[in-house]
């Protein structure tokens, strides 16, 4: 199912959170909204889910309009940050929940509820603890019959708040990669909110970044990450050198006599960013750098470098690293591949 | 109380003392002990005083006593009102705390602080103030006469509105907290799953507030049970139909029956104490159950 939303505005109190807010969700496709906190997106789901109205603005679901359409009645699966699962049912009720709710007619019979439930309780991998409560389970099982839970009305969306936010790294890796094969394979409608970029590049199609009640960008993560469209997107997505500028004659000159040619931009102050790949290191004696600290851990080795005052990240391969031959304490000199303006 | 000896820890080494258990919180040895001497100060010698008092008529003069029809129809107003009692302010109780949790709205302190009110009036006044309003000739009392032909004071609804009187903050202040702690959440997730507003309430609000109910309920009771100073105005205290145990036992005293007021009160003690224990295991099993 689709979902579009059209100029969604919510304020609480003096507070804007979403200030007209555009989207489209499209059918069968896996969604992050990306973005600090604060920045609206929970405010988001929680609309599309039917759990907050907007102030003004409109969301169709399917092409049908259903701005005031009430939770029970719009088929999304919600998956909460915390879960909320029932305390006082086992495992098997709390799956169940959505099937035995329904009305008399609707209702399937006892035996085809109990091998819904199975099936899920396989699909989820936790067969065996049907009959446990919740609070006799992981944070990451718990997160597993939430999901189960909601998928178990065969929802049209599937929306998700911050789905793996309180689990523990080697937890939330497994899962994440986990739900992207399940998705793969019933390729429901998927919404999910995180303020974590790896997450949201690695998981989804689409990555919408937000910030201040506004969609920043929204593309492809490969798109967002490689063009960000703004300053606040490339500081978001982190790991980015921020560099202050000034361009003058077509030129941005930047700490550390470097200077990058510009086309088409006024003279004034700039912001330059610069991912730690994109810098590269040479030995010089008399460079203006100098190396502060060298983590080489992993495949890829940090480097920390100071620059007139201005703290600079590279990343280089290790390899690049040993024929380099710095050390903590050499000078250097530095060059700069891709530079992003804004 | 030898309690350390249940740790019930093999003798190792060469002949020394076992090495005591190791504990991070400090002090249990005098706290434990300093708890078991005053609940026996407070609660069990008194009790026990009352068991032993009641023994000096002997075994056919308990039965003789307990066995009066008068006295078997105080048991049954007694504990039957303060049931219906309790079960009124459950409902209501509830009613209440939910509006104090989950809606604001002007004037909800003052509201608040009502509800603690039966407890901090003295009783007698409590049954003063009820039976002014609902005698006969009561505000409450007339309107209720000439409209339904209903008698309150002065008949076992009188009783019951005493009763309800009194119990109402006991279950309000059980439930509140829970309510408190509910996470909206829950609620939202019923929502989301397709069930309607009752089912929700039905499903998910109420066993979650089913012990702190039960507690609520429990207190309500035993305080109705309990209950004398309010009650007696408004009872018209009728031996058969509206006299409640306590005033037997009253009774009893003013006629030097020492031994007979014993018994009364040991019976009473006994039926209270497991209708409580009952109470607290279903809440226990419930607890364990639903365990955070």
């Amino acid at each position: 199912m689709s979902i579009v939303l059209n100029g969604i505005t919510k304020r609480f109190g003096n507070f804007l959170a979403l200030d007209t807010v555009d989207l489209e969700v499209r059918a069968g496709e896996l969604l992050a909204l990306l973005g600090p906190s604060g920045s609206g997106k929970t405010t988001l789901l929680r609309i599309m889910a039917g759990l907050e109205f907007p102030d003004a603005g409109t969301l169709r679901m399917d092409g049908e309009d259903a701005t005031d359409r009430k939770p029970r009645d719009r088929q999304v699966g919600f998956v909460f940050q915390h879960y909320a699962l029932f305390r006082h049912m086992t495992v098997f009720d709390n799956i169940a929940f959505g099937l035995k709710v329904r009305p008399r007619g609707e209702r399937p019979s006892a035996t085809a509820i109990r091998a819904k439930v199975e099936q899920l309780l396989s699909l989820v991998q936790l067969e065996q603890f049907a009959g446990r409560y919740p609070t006799q389970l992981s944070g990451g099982q718990r997160q597993r019959v939430a999901l189960a839970r909601a998928l178990a009305i065969e929802p049209k969306v599937l929306l998700l708040d911050e789905p793996f936010g309180a689990l523990d790294a080697k937890v939330r890796k497994d899962l994440r990669r986990w739900l992207r094969g399940l998705h793969d394979e019933i390729h429901v409608t998927s919404v999910f909110v995180t303020h974590d970029q790896e997450e949201a590049l690695e998981l989804a199609d689409r990555v919408a970044v937000m910030g201040h009640g506004r969609i920043e960008q929204i593309g492809t993560p490969t798109e967002v990450y490689d063009r960000p469209a703004s300053a606040f997107v490339f500081d978001f997505l982190g790991n980015a050198n921020k560099l202050e500028g000034v361009v003058e004659d077509g030129v941005a000159r930047l700490p550390g006599n470097l200077s990058v040619a510009v086309r088409g931009r006024k003279p004034g102050r700039a912001l330059a960013f610069i991912r730690p790949d994109d810098i590269t290191l040479a030995h010089a004696p008399d460079g203006p750098a100098r190396i502060t600290a060298i983590h080489a851990i992993g495949p890829t080795a940090r480097i920390d470098v100071d620059l007139d005052g201005t703290a600079l990240e590279v990343a280089l391969p290790r390899t690049g690293l040993e024929t380099l031959a710095l050390r903590t304490g050499d000078r250097c000199r530095v060059s700069l591949g891709q530079v992003h303006l804004f | 109380m030898a309690v350390e000896a249940t740790l019930d820890r093999p003798r190792v080494g060469m002949g020394a003392s076992p090495a005591k258990p190791r504990r991070i919180i400090p002090g249990f040895g005098i706290t434990l002990g300093f708890t078991l001497a005053y609940l026996g100060l407070i609660v069990l010698i008194p009790l026990a005083a009352l068991i032993l008092k009641s023994s000096g008529i002997g075994l056919s003069g308990f039965w003789s006593t307990l066995s009066s029809p008068r006295v078997l129809a105080a048991f049954r107003v007694s504990f039957g009102i303060a049931l219906a009692a309790a079960a009124i302010n459950a409902v209501f109780g509830m009613l209440v705390a939910w509006v104090l949790v989950r809606y604001r709205f002007p004037g909800k302190g003052l509201v608040d602080a009502l509800v603690d009110l039966p407890f901090a009036l003295p009783t007698a006044v409590a049954g003063i103030a009820l039976t002014a309003l609902y005698a006969p000739n009561g505000w409450i009392g007339s309107l209720l006469m000439q409209w339904f032909g209903l008698k309150v004071a002065f008949t076992p609804l009188g009783i019951l509105v005493a009763m309800t009187f009194i119990g109402l903050p006991f279950v309000v202040r059980t439930v509140q907290p829970v309510l408190q702690e509910l996470p909206p959440e829950e609620e939202e997730a019923s929502a989301c799953l397709g069930a309607s507003r009752a089912q929700t309430i039905g499903r998910v609000v109420l066993p979650a507030l089913l012990p702190a109910l039960v507690t609520g309920f429990a207190l309500a009771f035993a305080r109705g049970v309990g209950e004398y100073g309010s009650i007696i105005f408004i009872a018209g205290n009728m031996p058969g139909v509206s006299e409640i145990v306590p005033l037997i036992i009253v009774t009893k005293l003013e006629q030097y029956d020492y031994a007979g007021a014993a018994a009364v009160g040991t019976m009473m003690l006994a039926v209270s104490f497991i209708l409580l224990l009952v109470l607290n295991a279903l809440q226990h099993w419930m607890r364990v159950r639903h365990a955070r």
